[in-house]
């Protein structure tokens, strides 16, 4: 029974270098911030950053899992409030998801309130998404 | 040495080669105008799995069509967030790509993004979309560089609108009347 305050099973992510480059591919998003630590760092970024839309479509699954359908989602909002670093080594970014109901409306939908952080920090601010209940 | 971008067909993608530090404010005379896609934009069943592959999606519905058929729906079924993919392909002939807005795309970076999708896409849609800058502002240093994006499919119906804000890092134009922040 979903009720407002319900909370979708969270999930924790981890985010490689390899796993941005097969974003790049899939996306068309090639921007060299993203996979060239050379360049990230002469325009003044800490290291390679993950793709603020990887990280959006990461959180996502959390929500598309839960609604059983990824057609189900009807809207789906967010804010990158840091960017998510990704060092060059094995263990990468860990990117912790939770979700939770905050609205149930009247048309049959629920409105997910999203929570993104990485080492506690939150990457991800006012994300939303809008589910169609089965 | 300048980097090298790979081959995208647009010379802000290779902006990575122009000279650094330069952080020019963007041209604002872009802001209201309207860049209807040349060509269509087909959803592949292939492309719609590579891309649940790429988010570690596993969702039965975006990988088998008898999964997806069981929803109700007439083929895979696209993650939420796919039209990035329709989105990149269009900004290379949009107003994010265009030289004379002056953006240095490694000074990038995503600030907001939304996604209305008014019904699932879905594996063979064939669908078109208009961008258009809606807003160019500043935020304290940076400049923000509003977009929407209407998608519609060979029908003509509405199927989804994204609105996007990127950041140009520090390149708003120094204000005598603010004191700068660090």
């Amino acid at each position: 029974m979903t009720e407002v305050g319900t909370e979708l099973p969270s999930v924790t992510f981890t985010i490689t270098r390899a796993d941005l480059v097969r974003y790049c591919g899939a996306s068309g998003d090639f921007n060299v911030i993203h996979w060239n630590e050379r360049v990230a760092r002469a325009v003044g970024l800490p290291d390679v950053i993950a793709h603020g839309m990887y990280t959006m479509a990461l959180a996502g699954r959390v929500v598309s899992q839960w609604a059983g359908d990824p057609g189900a989602v009807e809207s789906y909002t967010v804010r990158f409030s840091r960017p998510v670093v990704v060092p060059d080594d094995e263990a990468g970014a860990r990117l912790q998801v939770s979700a939770v109901v905050e609205e149930l409306r009247e048309d049959g939908r629920a409105v997910v309130a999203l929570t993104a952080t990485v080492d506690d920090a939150k990457v991800l601010m006012a994300a939303r998404a809008v589910v169609r209940l089965p | 040495m300048p980097a090298r971008v790979p081959p995208l067909g647009s010379p802000s993608f290779t902006s990575s080669t122009q000279e650094r530090g330069a952080r020019v404010p963007v041209n604002r005379d872009f802001i209201g105008r309207q860049y209807p896609a040349s060509t269509t934009y087909e959803v592949g069943r292939e492309h719609v799995r590579r891309f649940a592959e790429a988010i570690g999606d596993t969702a039965p519905a975006s990988l088998d069509v008898e999964a997806a058929r069981a929803l109700g729906h007439p083929d895979v079924v696209a993650p939420p967030t796919f039209l990035t993919v329709l989105n990149f392909r269009f900004a290379l002939e949009g107003p994010v790509a265009d030289p004379a807005l002056g953006l240095d795309y490694a000074l990038v970076v995503h600030g907001e993004q939304s996604f209305e999708l008014h019904r699932p896409v879905c594996a063979g849609d064939v669908l078109t979309s208009v961008q258009s800058v809606t807003d160019i502002k500043d935020a304290g240093r940076n400049e923000l560089i509003l977009t929407a994006t209407e998608v519609t499919d060979a029908a003509g119906e509405r199927v989804a609108t994204l609105r996007s804000t990127i950041v140009s890092r520090g390149t708003a134009a120094p204000r005598p009347d603010r004191q700068e922040a660090s």
